[in-house]
């Protein structure tokens, strides 16, 4: 097991090389030069290239790049053009900020979706197939930041329930676990879980439906076992797949949460990523893109481990 | 909005279609059995009427969707000569919905038949070929496996700035791996068969070979994922413009209307939300005709 994770881990080298190119080119498919977007249009000469020295664009592209590295892999992103704070610090308390949504958000997803999947694939009636189909298909179709804009005209606007926007109380800095902030999270959750509901319960209720025709369920009812005992046994067998799926979706859903935080003023990667994009802060822009790969690369190696613990069948070479 | 990658287990099915696929006969059950799904024909209905009505814009005898009024401003749905209202410059929304459905769909459809063309390509060659060639190319997918697809598509938008040509590039670059992931998988177990064999010993070119039955084995499946990936294009596409990344204004785009009409969700919120219930509708009417297609396709049925 843990030689597998190692070889896995191994092999994530030569994709992390790959990821690390891809996003230093991020800065050269710019238009025009990096550095000026941040000065102004008539900025003399001289100031532009002691700038291009400071920030190391007077060299060649592939010396640029190994310095780039080199410095990144010790954990130094580079200063925010925008603000001048170092991009490591802004992009961790961002990245904290959509690990508290994307908790929250995929908990009531996968929940949600073990539950309707499964009821799907054992019910009798074609009725809550039906529906519980219908309702991973609307998931996996609507357009979530149309859903955001929605729940914001219903519960924030009509009904004044919830707050429309923010993380928290105006005067509050950072989350805190106390009601004030959680209902800031209510609507950011909703519109974000929507993908991984509509994603999760396809796969688990197609899943649950073959385990339960395979040969060995109708072994354990021949031998007298009752439903809820073959139920752990069939949701034993539809695990690793869903796992699989899970993992994917809550990757996806961390690195693709730029639409609802930006609809709900959210202050995470996404956030963080608009707002770099339209500063032209590129630093920012790199720094973001690596951090939130890493953690797509980091956690699928996880669920790849994981799938192979549960499931003893997966023999990988 | 996430692209799912298909479970690959093509294999049983794909030997069953393999027989029935020889003649045209195949095509012809798939087609009998489209007709024959009341679901699917509703949805290739709406899509048509949807592009029909694109198409046809200029000639519906609809406002200038271009043409803004300061005394017109946020009519609500219903009135007159504005049957579904104006928007925050007094442009007429009907004008500005059926307009917008040129954009929204050109840049659902076009990057997925892109990374059709380019992805099946690459997928087909590496799979068909093998070894170091097959290495190289997918290792480089590989690479791009590792970004969150929303992601990718934002971070290279991001870093090439706003407009049409650089929202299709970066959304074709986010759906090759996918489209190359899927014919590379067929490819390689359709390059297993036995028959692939008999036509090699029998003196068929590779070029035949691939053409016969490489492309005959991969398009259903191939077809079926492209129809669901236009459903995630049309939504990334409309995500991105909705950010200020994709058609700039004064054009009109459903995820671009979204964005300038939150300001409005105060004054006139069903106007408001009005763009993305055509987003929806189109995104759900594809995934519907891609499980259609799925159904029909599937000769275990």
């Amino acid at each position: 097991m843990l030689l597998y994770a190692l070889r896995r881990l191994i092999y994530l080298v030569p994709v992390a090389f790959g990821v690390s190119l891809l996003v230093f080119g991020l800065v050269h498919l710019a238009p025009g030069d990096p550095i000026s977007a941040i000065v102004p249009p008539d900025a003399p000469k001289e100031v532009i290239d002691k700038l291009k020295e400071y920030y190391g664009f007077d060299k060649p592209l592939p010396v640029q790049y190994l310095r780039w590295l080199g410095v990144t892999l010790t954990g130094d992103f580079g200063t925010s053009i925008g603000t001048g704070r170092p991009v490591a610090s802004e992009v961790a308390s961002a990245f904290g900020n959509t690990i508290i949504l994307a908790i929250a958000a995929t908990t009531l997803a996968f929940t949600l979706a073990v539950i309707l999947g499964t009821a799907a694939a054992y019910a009798k009636s074609r009725i809550v197939d039906r529906l519980v189909t219908l309702i991973s298909l609307v998931g996996v179709s609507v357009p979530h930041f149309w859903l955001a804009i929605v729940l914001v005209i219903i519960f924030a606007v009509e009904l004044g329930a919830l707050p429309p926007m923010g993380m928290g109380p105006e005067n509050s800095t950072g989350w805190r676990f106390d009601r004030a902030h959680l209902a800031h999270m209510v609507l950011p959750t909703i519109a974000l879980s929507v993908i991984p509901l509509g994603v999760v319960t396809r796969t688990v209720r197609s899943t649950i439906k073959e385990t339960l025709s395979m040969e060995f369920v109708t072994a354990l009812q021949a031998k007298g076992m009752n439903d809820s005992q073959i139920l752990r046994h069939v949701l034993k067998n539809a695990a690793p797949t869903c796992l699989a799926v899970m993992g994917l979706q809550a990757g996806n859903l961390i690195g693709g949460s730029i639409l609802i935080e930006t609809v709900f003023a959210w202050p995470g990667t996404g956030f963080l990523l608009n707002s770099a994009i339209f500063r032209r802060d590129l630093p920012i822009l790199q720094g973001t893109t690596l951090v939130l790969a890493g953690f797509f690369m980091l956690l699928n190696l996880t669920v790849d481990v994981i799938q192979t613990m549960v499931d003893p069948r997966i023999k990988r070479g | 909005m996430a692209i799912q990658t298909p479970s690959l287990e093509l294999g049983a099915p794909l030997v069953q279609a393999t027989a029935a696929a020889a003649g045209r006969g195949y095509w012809k059950s798939v087609a009998r059995r489209l007709r024959r799904d009341p679901v699917t024909v509703i949805c290739a209905a709406v899509l048509l009427l949807l592009v029909a009505s694109a198409l046809a814009a200029p000639w519906l005898g609809l406002a200038d969707p271009y043409k803004t009024s300061m005394l017109r401003r946020l009519y609500p749905l219903g009135s007159p000569n504005h049957i579904l209202g104006t928007d925050e410059l007094g442009r007429d929304m009907l004008a500005r919905l059926i307009y917008g459905g040129r954009l929204s769909l050109f840049m659902g459809v076009t990057p997925v038949v892109c990374a059709l063309l380019i992805g099946g390509l690459l997928g087909i060659t590496a799979g068909f070929v093998g070894g170091r060639t097959n290495m190289a190319i997918m290792r480089v997918m590989d690479v791009f496996y590792a970004f969150p697809s929303v992601l990718l598509a934002i971070s290279l938008s991001g870093a090439m700035g706003a407009g049409t040509e650089n929202t299709l590039l970066s959304l074709t670059l986010v759906f090759i791996p996918p489209v190359c992931r899927v014919s590379e998988s067929v490819t390689t177990q359709v390059r297993g068969f036995d028959f692939v064999d008999a036509a090699r010993a029998s003196g068929a070119s590779a070029l035949t070979i691939v053409r016969v039955h490489v492309l005959g084995n991969v398009l259903g499946p191939i077809l079926v994922y492209a129809t669901s990936l236009i459903s995630v294009a049309i939504i990334l596409a409309a995500g991105l413009s909705f950010l200020g990344l994709g058609v700039k204004p004064p054009e009109p785009e459903w995820g671009l209307m979204l964005n300038t009409l939150r300001q409005a969700i105060y004054v006139n919120p069903v106007l408001a939300a009005l763009p993305g219930v055509m987003i929806f509708i189109t995104s759900i009417c594809f995934n519907m005709m891609s499980d259609g297609l799925r159904a029909a396709m599937d000769v275990k049925a």
